[in-house]
This record gives C-alpha cells, structure tokens and sequence, in this order.
C-alpha cells in the first residue's frame, strides 16, 4: 500500500509536467458525462418519472454508478492500458521487480485527468442526496459508500478481464467495452425498467444491479419486506466479484509470450 | 550458481498472408506454424564469471535471458538460479537480479532521475542505509552527479545507459543480465560502460551474462563465450579456445631489404608479394609460426615482421557461415 502511493506521487509528478494538457482533458472530462446527464434531466423535464422513479432517484443511480467509473477509470488505468504495457514490452520489466503484478500495474499508469469526471458526479450525488424524499441515517450513508466502492470493484474487475485477454490476442479486446461502457449505461438507471434477461444478466453475471438498483431500493424503502440487512450487504458482490477475475489474470499471466528482442 | 539443462521454447506463429482476401479470411481462419526459439540449451555458471552470450538475431538469447530472468517459461528443460526455479518463484527470486534491457527503459521518463532510483528503493526494499552506499557508490563511478537531477527525457542515450545500468543495481543483486548494453552509444560510453562491468564483476564478484553483437564488448569483458544460433547451443568456452579452434589462420607481415628473388616458404600461401614486403598466410594446424619465420629470416633480410590472428568479429563471422545461421 506504501509503494502505491509513492507510485501516486511519482506519476502525479510526471503528468504536472504537461499542466495545460492537464487542464484541459480535466474540463474535458467534467463535461463529458455532464451532456449526459443534461440529457437525462430534460428526460425527466418531459416525462415526469420512468415506472415509478422520479428524476432524483435516478440521479443517484446515476451518480454512484459514474463516481465508481470514473475512481476506476483514475485508479485501474494501468489495467485499461494493459495492451500498451504488453505491446511495448514493457510487462517484462514488471516481471523482473520482486512485487505482484497487480500492484505494479495500477501503479504504472493512474489517470489523474479523471478528476473531472469525478467533481462533475459528486456534484450530482450531493444534489441528489439533499433533494430526495429519503431520512439519511448513518445505516444509508455507509451503504451509499459501499455502492461506489463495489461499483470501482466490478469496474476494476472487468479492466482486469480485459487485460487478461492480451495474454493471448495481444491487442486488447474492444469487446470488454461492452461491458464497461455498456455496463455503466445501462445501470445509470434502475435496472428495473428493462428486460427481465437483461436484469438477470446484471445481477447474476456483472453483479451492477448489486451495487446501485438493489441497495437503492434498501435506501428509498421500496424493498418491500425484505430483510434489510440483505440488501445493505448487497454491494459485496461487486467486491466478490473481482477475485474470479484475478484467477484469471493469474493464470493469464503463466502464458505470457512477450515480445521482441 | 546457474544451472540450466535441456531448456526448449517454441512459439506459435501465425501464418502472414498477402493479399486484401487472405486477409479478410485471415480473421476467421489462422493457420500457425511453430518456430522453436529454442532447442535443449544446456549450460552452467560459476559466481564471479562474466559470460558473452552471442549469437545473431533471432538466434535466442533474448528468449533465454527471459527465461533465466523468469519473464517467460519454457517448454520443456529445468534452470536452477541460486536454488530458484525463476518462473517458479518469481518474486523471491528476481530479488537477487537485476536486469537491463539496452532497448527498453526502466526509468520513469517524466521525472528526475534520482526519483527512479528512491520508487527502486521502495519497490526492492532496500535498507535506508544500503541505499545511500549504493546511490553515493554508484554516482561516483559512473559519473552520475550532473545528471541526476535532470529528467530522463532530456538525457542522452549514453548517459540514460549509465542510469539504467546504475537502477539495475540498487538493490545489490548477485547476478546481473546485461540485454545488448552497449547498443547504439558512442565508443566513450561503450567504454565507460565496460570499465563499470568489469568493476562491479572484479569488487562485488557480480556475475554477468551480457548478449550483444559489439564483439569487442565480448573481448574486453568476458572471459567465456556461449555461441547460439538457431536455438541451439554451438559453442561453449574461453576467448582463447574460440580462437585457437577457430582462428587458426594467421597472416604474417614481413618486411626486408630489397630482395628481387621470390621468396619459397612450405605451408604458407603468399597472399602479396614485393621486393620490399611480403605478406603470408599461415593455417596453424599445418604449419608451426617460429619454424615461417626462420625460413622467412633465412631467404631474407629482414627489417620488421608483425603476425596477426584473425579478429574475434571475423572468427564469429566465420562460424555463423560454417553453421549457416
């Protein structure tokens, strides 16, 4: 954990030598998901509610599932980029350094830029969280916390995924966009507004629904008798969720074949 | 120290195809061939030694030196490095080397270089203490103190060499793998860089396996050459053994007072002739050099006589050609 905040420093310090660009991809970053939710706002402007859910519930959803990205998109960049790491040969050198890979690749590469991302859903959250017809309690404010972190969990999980894939096709596979772009789009809303497979397919496979539909429905009391407890719990399947993924990148890495001279 | 037997690696690789169809086709259906990079490699290394491992591209030394640093793991065969089976026990083991690849960098490219070195410190563990003997050592002998404050980016290939040699050695590590160190630099550097070599090798007992195609590395440095074409391993020894087997061919320069009469001097072959100087060729498995020269100082008056072996370049050259590799 020591090391990968001097990893933190060191890059930090890297990319301060590029200020302007960095200013500039961080407002980049602010307004990219803000179009977004703009969208979503005149949405909600026009239609009131999506099946029983009004504009600041949703914005919630949104919110956590935004914030989880973009600490995983700031975080696990390395794993994002792992092909770059691969292609230029540079794996090998992690291989020669007496730490896990793991470690070694989230420190290679961390995307501060995605800071902006990150102020634009905070702000949503704290607008949501003060406008919504809800009692906060500590109970709620630990299980909101424990949404995004399962969320940057299932994010980071299927980077890893992603990037275990290069052991074997080198170039990284776009498909895992599918699941990461795709995954964040379709769990901005609550999953219950879509199709039954669908709801499945995030709940069960890409545990989403876990972290952000499920709890929620704890913190807005619409359970509906359920325990409590069971839903508060929920976000531990995001967690869960990244340890299949690491056997994987385990075994992906024994068939790594490197490159060149 | 290092013990490596039957090592073999093959690797699959698609097939290239030509042509906008095959292309196309291409993504749905691949047809491999394999390509042994290596074929039962058997060697072993005593500490202390300094080892040339040569060979021309593609031969498989790069491919070796992964495996012996636990990049990669090999097909078939065993490596015991100091009791460690290195694509086994990965971490624990890369703790005792440390590796340079002349083509690639280990340094972090935005920021100075001494702030490489400390994220080194930490990644090793190294010992505070240890750490500022090393760092002090290591800026003294390879002439660090200018650069070390300046970024990577803005340094040159030579002096980013020297800093790459220096991070490759931080951590005190008892075997150095040395990737074509002195590819691409000026012939101060080449130096500079060989002089270190041998001092770290002669005062810590560090031992080295270089790769390289700069033969005069090979004759400053190591005192043992491994050949490898092909995968296979084609020669295992000293310099001079190398040369006495191979280099057999000697060409000998003889000049003297001006002598008209064509000189007659059995098992050597008069490569040129004139009245002033004469130059020989003599294969010493045929014919003995002192037993040349009396002949030579019985028919002539001579003035100066040198006698030159082959260059170690010409040597691997020629052995590269016999093997047809």
């Amino acid at each position: 954990m020591n090391l990968y905040f001097k990893y933190f420093r060191m890059l930090l310090n890297s990319q301060m030598q590029y200020r302007a660009s960095f200013w500039l991809l961080c407002i980049g970053q602010f307004f990219t998901p803000f179009v977004m939710f703009a969208g979503m706002y005149f949405l909600f402007e026009r239609f009131g509610q999506i099946k029983g859910w009004d504009f600041f519930e949703v914005a919630l959803c949104f919110a956590v599932i935004h914030m989880a990205f973009s600490i995983c998109e700031c975080l696990a960049r390395g794993f994002d980029s792992f092909s770059n790491l691969v292609i230029k040969g540079e794996f090998d050198r992690i291989l020669v350094r007496p730490r896990s890979t793991v470690l070694q690749i989230l420190g290679s590469n961390i995307e501060f830029t995605r800071v902006g991302r990150l102020m634009q859903s905070a702000i949503v959250l704290i607008w949501a969280v003060r406008n919504i017809a809800v009692d906060w309690d500590f109970f709620k404010l630990t299980t909101l916390f424990f949404m995004v972190t399962g969320g940057v969990f299932i994010f980071t999980g299927i980077f890893i995924l992603a990037a275990a894939m290069c052991f074997w096709t080198v170039q990284g596979l776009e498909v895992a966009n599918v699941f990461t772009d795709g995954g964040k789009e379709m769990a901005q809303y609550p999953l219950n507004i879509y199709q039954k497979w669908i709801i499945r397919f995030f709940t069960y496979v890409i545990p989403f629904g876990c972290v952000n539909y499920l709890p929620l429905l704890y913190i807005l009391g619409k359970s509906n008798g359920g325990s409590d407890l069971l839903y508060m719990m929920m976000p531990a399947a995001g967690i869960l969720f990244i340890l299949p993924c690491l056997a994987v990148w385990h075994f992906g890495v024994r068939h790594y074949r490197s490159t060149g001279s | 120290m290092i013990k490596v037997e039957g090592l073999g690696k093959s690797f699959k690789v698609a097939k290239r195809t030509e042509g906008l169809r095959q292309s196309v086709r291409s993504l749905f259906h691949r047809e491999y061939t394999t390509v042994q990079a290596l074929k039962d490699i058997s060697f072993s290394i005593e500490p202390g030694e300094i080892v040339g491992y040569i060979g021309p591209n593609g031969a498989g030394k790069s491919t070796t030196i992964k495996i012996m640093s636990g990049i990669l793991v090999p097909d078939q065969g065993s490596c015991s490095i100091m009791g460690y089976t290195p694509w086994k026990e990965r971490v624990a083991y890369v703790k005792n080397i440390g590796v340079v690849f002349g083509q690639r960098s280990q340094l972090w490219w935005d920021v100075p270089v001494i702030d490489s070195f400390e994220l080194l410190r930490d990644i090793y563990k190294v010992a505070p203490q240890d750490y500022k003997q090393n760092v002090e050592l290591l800026v003294e002998t390879l002439h660090l103190q200018d650069i070390l404050y300046s970024p990577v980016r803005q340094l040159s290939l030579g002096q980013r060499m020297r800093c790459e040699i220096a991070a490759s050695l931080i951590h005190s590590p008892q075997i150095l793998f040395l990737d074509e160190p002195t590819i691409g630099l000026d012939a101060v550097s080449k130096l500079a860089v060989r002089q270190f070599i041998k001092t770290i090798n002669k005062e810590k007992g560090i031992t080295v396996i270089l790769t390289t195609h700069d033969m005069n590395d090979i004759e400053a440095l190591a005192n043992r050459v491994i050949l490898i074409g092909r995968g296979s391993l084609l020669f295992d020894g000293n310099l001079n053994e190398l040369r006495s087997k191979f280099g057999t061919q000697k060409t000998i320069v003889a000049d003297y007072q001006q002598n008209v009469n064509p000189i007659q001097i059995p098992n050597a072959s008069i490569v040129s002739w004139t009245p002033e100087r004469a130059i020989l060729n003599v294969d010493t498995n045929k014919a003995v050099i002192s037993e040349v020269i009396t002949q030579l100082s019985d028919q002539l008056e001579l003035i100066d006589v040198s006698i030159e072996g082959k260059p170690i370049e010409e040597i691997v050259l020629q052995l590269y050609k016999e093997y047809q590799i």
